[in-house]
This record gives structure tokens, C-alpha cells and sequence, in this order.
């Protein structure tokens, strides 16, 4: 058993594989369980350990993967159940998940269980002079950003978004896996899974290296969009109020409560650049922003900005690009 | 079908200023509104009670001044509101404020359906659901954009998740968050204005209360704010020209063949 004090990372999975989050997170909590001089561990949870033993080779020190035939969906009382058990005899500093739905389904409710901190959504980490973990929290309406600590318990439970953290290589060398095989029975669940219908295609906008992006301004016209995003080879994305009206769909939502994005080129369209929006791009290489309102705070977060009625400028970019 | 609506009063994000030097929030002269998600909960409960019966509770946190905001739910349709007003709730973060509010939810008592929005649009964490239902050692269900109850006792949620939409039943009493935009949101029901404006609030302090002191507010909270900065921009070009849409598609073309994503 590793010794107390250790960074733990909660790898969510989908069925056999991790979501890129689980991966990111892992990656970046080496540096985060070296700058606090403890172990790293990474902790599993699945039907069976065949992914546990490729999560060996992101340099954790030590994998629990834990495994029950049962386990093969989430669910948030046994899983609650699960990680308690493990975390309160290891007694972590530190335990990391992916701002994923269900791994916030899982933070939220493990938090109050174990009576300590939780620090949700945050956008990078660092390690202060007192050895405490401080989580960069953006949005709070101005284009700032808060470093929360959670000094007097543990484990800190801090939830990342996805997108943030590159994805680590494998390395060579893997790491031991401690298994853990739990007695279960249908009792152990809270939930009645009653249908499931997986995602027909799914789309990463983590992954994109060009986006065309729209806001109110489009007035849902996305079909605009889509031929330009067609024309660059990009996907298309979209602020957080085009997702509410239903313009598009809601995983294509970047920003604080979407997805935080790299891509080498992203245009934004008819988005007035609020924060909690600008946070999803400003990783990006290159930034094009289109709005009719010359004082939009998005053109501070663009390389370049035009100022004018983004229909019929696309339309003739579209056209431009075409006949080339 | 008991229900309890938790709603939160937020700042109009554009509206607030950061005092970088006090590290700080100025909120003073800033407009408030109730969380947007937290609309489409509350319409979720008014549904549930149209279609199963039952009485609605909308639930706040926070100073006497909200007290307009509940007058707003009630006249869309909830049945009555509580405020938890004491200086003690102030500072809370996830934890004091879950506790606070399950507390609060057991002192008019309890529910079967507690519904939540699923953030808040002020650097919410989107976590106060979980915790209220692990408080009240309720089943819960969160990203909800759809609820029904098939039998008695038993809920039955449509979860939307990255991967796919999962539709689970647990068992009644049960902690929801319901998704920003799953619903449309009914319009203020103007003859209900006149009775909303005169109905009481009923108030309850820590002290009513009863909870444990030391779970409340700043003292209950293990989380801290230990600095606030400048959202760390990259250095950007900055050029922004004004153009006719011909002359802007052109100088657009252009630099997206230079970037190398359009085809030359």
C-alpha cells in the first residue's frame, strides 16, 4: 500500500477504453505528485483489467484497478462506495478526475462523503510554497481567474476539464497493478439502468486542429457554418448560448462548461466573447473573429478581427475558397 | 409528490467588476437573476406536478433582498418559497452550502424530489446536487433533461453523457440536476402576480435552523480562495479592421491560405 499523502487520479472509462481526459490528468499529476515530493497512483474502476494494465505505462507508481464483472456501467452509489473504501485507509493529499459528467456526478457526491474540498472545473494546477495543490478556477464574469486550496483536509478532490492537459506517450516500463475484487450483487447499485443509447457519432472538438465557431450572432444558422468549416477542413463549435437554443448540438459547446480547446486555427463567428467562452479558445495557434459590434470584447482574444455582418461575409469567403 | 426547487440568485456575469488589487468582486449596483438552469428545474417540478399532483417549494439561499426573486417563482407556479438568511451562511462553498441547503430541506420537512440546475452561471461548480443528495442519503441522477415518475415511488431520468443518453430508474427521495435549456422555461402567469406579491416567505435562520455551527458558512467550508488573477491571455495580434464583406472574405481567404488550411 502506497504511503499516505499521495497523489491519487480517478481514470474514468468507457467500457474497455479511457476517455482522453483520464490520460491527460494522469499525464499531468506526475509533476503535480513530484513538485509535493509523494507517490503517484492511478485508480480503475471496471468489469475487467485488461485497460488497467495499459494505464500502467503513464507513469504512475503504482495502478489499483478494481474489478468486478458487475462493474461494467457507472453507477453513482457504488462507485462512491468503491472509491471510499480505497481512498479513506490510503489516505491521499490529492485526488484528481476528469470534468466529465459522471466524473463530476462522482467528485460532487464523494466530496461531502469524505467531508473535504472540491475544487470543480479547473483549468490549470500548481503546486504553492506551502505544498498545497491550487486549482485555477476561470470565469467569476471579468476575465479573471481564482486559485482555490484546500489546506486543513483530504484528499483535495479537484475535478480538470478535458482539453486542458496534453496527452502523455506511453512509456516502455509499466508500472505493478494491485487488483481489488470486491463482493457485489445487484444490491450494491442505487440505479436501475433502463436503456443506454450510445452517441450515433461522436465528436471531439479537443482533438480538431481547425474550428469554426458560432455564436448568438449567427442567429442559428449553422448550415452557413458548416459549409465553411467544410471548405477548411474543420468542425464546427459553438457558444454556450447556441447549444441552449438547440442550434446545434450540445457537445460542440466550448468553453468553462464545454470543452477547452487547442486547435491551430479557430474562426469565430457572432460570439461577443464572454470569459466563460474566450477560456475554450486561448489555446488556440490563431484566432479570426467576425462580429458586427466593434467594441466585442472577443476581439481582444483574436489575432485578427473584422468588423461587419458575418452572412455575407462567410457566404463570400465560402465562395473565395471554393473557386481556388 | 413533495418537491423542492433549489434556486440560487446570481450576478448578471457581464455586469460584474474585479477589483484586482483587493481581490475582490464588486458587486455593488450589479443586477441579479435566478441562475437560468435553475428555471428549467423549477419548470421540471411544476411539470411533474401537473402531470402526478403535489405541492412545489422553491428554496433559496442567501439575503433578505431575494426575496423578489422567490416572489418571481411563485408566480410562475411554485406553491411557496423558504429563504435561509443568516449572516452564518455567508462564504460557504460546496460543502457548507449542500449542507445548508439539505439542511434547510429537512427543517420544512424533507421531500421526496429535490431538483437543482445543473451549474450556475457564476463560476458555479456544478457539484451542490451531489452533495445535497449525499447529505440526505437520497439517490440522485444529474445532466437531466428528462423525468418521469413510471411507478410509485420510482423516478425515472434521462441522463445525457459524452459517450450516449442513459436512462436509469432510482428510487424516490432522489436529487436531480436538471440540464441549462432542457425545457422552455412557462411565462410569469400574471393572474398568480397579485397573490405572489402578497404571499409570506417563510424565513429560517441558522439558529432555527438547528444545524451544527461549525459545518456552516466560512468556518464549514475546506475550500479557500488564496488569489485571484488576470486570465492569463496569449499575446494575440490584435489587428481588427472594418471592411465591406467582399474586401473582409478576401483578406480572410488570405490569411487561411497562409495558416495553411485552406486549399491554395
Amino acid at each position: 500500500m502506497t504511503a499516505p499523502g499521495a497523489v491519487w487520479v480517478y481514470a474514468e472509462r468507457h467500457g474497455d477504453s479511457f476517455p482522453p481526459v483520464s490520460l491527460e490528468i494522469l499525464g499531468h499529476a506526475r509533476s503535480v505528485a513530484d513538485a509535493l515530493g509523494t507517490k503517484l497512483v492511478a485508480l480503475t474502476v471496471g468489469a475487467d483489467g485488461a485497460p488497467a494494465r495499459s494505464l500502467a505505462r503513464y507513469g504512475a507508481d503504482e495502478v489499483v484497478t478494481v474489478e468486478h464483472p458487475l462493474l461494467e456501467r457507472y453507477d453513482t452509489k457504488l462507485f462512491t462506495d468503491l472509491l471510499e473504501s480505497e481512498l479513506r485507509p490510503a489516505d491521499p493529499s490529492v485526488l484528481l478526475l476528469g470534468a466529465t459528467r459522471n466524473g463530476q456526478d462522482l467528485a460532487g457526491r464523494l466530496a461531502v462523503r469524505l467531508r473535504t474540498g472540491l475544487t470543480a472545473h479547473v483549468t490549470s494546477l500548481e503546486v504553492d510554497r506551502e505544498k498545497h495543490l491550487v486549482g485555477w478556477v476561470p470565469g467569476f464574469g471579468g476575465g479573471i481567474e481564482a486559485g482555490v486550496v484546500c489546506p486543513n483536509r483530504r484528499p483535495a478532490i479537484v475535478t480538470v476539464r478535458p482539453g486542458v492537459f496534453p496527452t502523455p506517450e506511453p512509456r516502455g516500463s509499466s508500472t505493478a497493478v494491485r487488483v481489488v475484487r470486491p463482493t457485489l450483487d445487484e444490491t450494491s447499485f442505487g440505479s436501475r439502468r433502463v436503456a443506454f443509447e450510445p452517441k450515433g457519432f461522436s465528436v471531439d472538438l479537443t482533438r480538431s486542429e481547425v474550428l469554426v465557431v458560432g455564436g448568438r450572432g449567427t442567429d442559428g444558422d449553422f448550415g452557413r457554418l458548416q459549409r465553411l468549416a467544410h471548405c477548411i477542413g474543420g468542425e464546427v463549435g459553438a457558444t454556450r448560448v447556441a447549444t441552449d437554443s438547440g442550434w446545434v448540438e450540445r457537445e460542440r459547446m466550448i468553453g468553462q462548461t464545454g470543452v477547452v480547446t487547442r486547435p491551430k486555427v479557430a474562426v469565430i463567428l457572432g460570439a461577443s466573447g464572454a470569459v466563460q467562452f474566450t477560456v475554450g479558445i486561448e489555446k488556440a495557434g490563431f484566432v479570426i473573429a467576425v462580429n458586427r459590434d466593434p467594441d466585442a470584447p472577443i476581439f481582444e482574444a483574436a489575432d485578427l478581427g473584422i468588423v461587419g455582418d458575418l452572412g455575407p461575409i462567410v457566404d463570400k469567403l465560402v465562395e473565395a475558397l471554393g473557386e481556388a | 409528490m413533495r418537491s423542492v426547487v433549489c434556486l440560487k440568485v446570481v450576478p448578471r456575469p457581464e455586469e460584474v467588476r474585479v477589483n484586482l488589487e483587493a481581490k475582490t468582486l464588486e458587486r455593488s449596483g450589479v443586477r441579479s437573476v435566478i441562475n437560468p438552469a435553475d428555471l428549467n428545474a423549477l419548470e421540471t417540478a411544476l411539470a411533474i406536478r401537473d402531470r402526478y399532483g403535489g405541492r412545489v417549494t422553491v428554496l433559496s439561499m442567501g439575503p433578505p433582498s431575494f426575496e423578489p426573486y422567490l416572489r418571481v417563482a411563485i408566480a410562475v407556479g411554485a406553491d411557496e418559497a423558504v429563504l435561509l438568511s443568516d449572516r452564518a451562511f455567508g462564504g460557504a462553498d460546496t460543502l457548507a452550502t449542500s449542507y445548508t441547503l439539505a439542511q434547510g430541506i429537512q427543517a420544512i420537512g424533507g421531500a421526496d424530489l429535490v431538483l437543482c440546475g445543473d451549474e450556475s452561471s457564476d463560476g458555479g461548480t456544478s457539484q451542490v446536487p451531489q452533495g445535497i443528495a449525499e447529505w440526505l442519503d437520497a439517490a440522485q441522477a444529474t445532466y437531466v433533461d428528462r423525468l418521469e415518475v413510471p411507478r410509485e415511488g420510482i423516478l425515472r431520468a434521462r441522463r445525457l453523457l459524452e459517450d450516449g443518453t442513459e436512462t436509469l430508474e432510482v428510487s424516490l427521495p432522489a436529487v436531480v440536476s436538471v440540464l441549462g435549456g432542457a425545457n422552455e422555461v412557462r411565462f410569469i402567469d400574471y393572474d398568480r402576480w397579485a397573490m405572489a406579491e402578497q404571499a409570506s416567505i417563510r424565513v429560517i435562520d441558522a439558529v432555527e435552523l438547528g444545524a451544527d455551527r461549525a459545518s456552516l458558512g466560512l468556518p464549514g467550508s475546506p475550500t479557500v480562495v488564496a488569489g485571484l488573477r488576470e486570465v492569463r491571455k496569449p499575446g494575440r495580434r490584435h489587428e481588427v479592421l472594418t471592411l465591406e464583406p467582399g474586401v473582409a472574405a478576401a483578406r480572410l481567404a488570405e490569411e487561411l491560405r497562409r495558416l495553411g488550411v485552406a486549399r491554395t
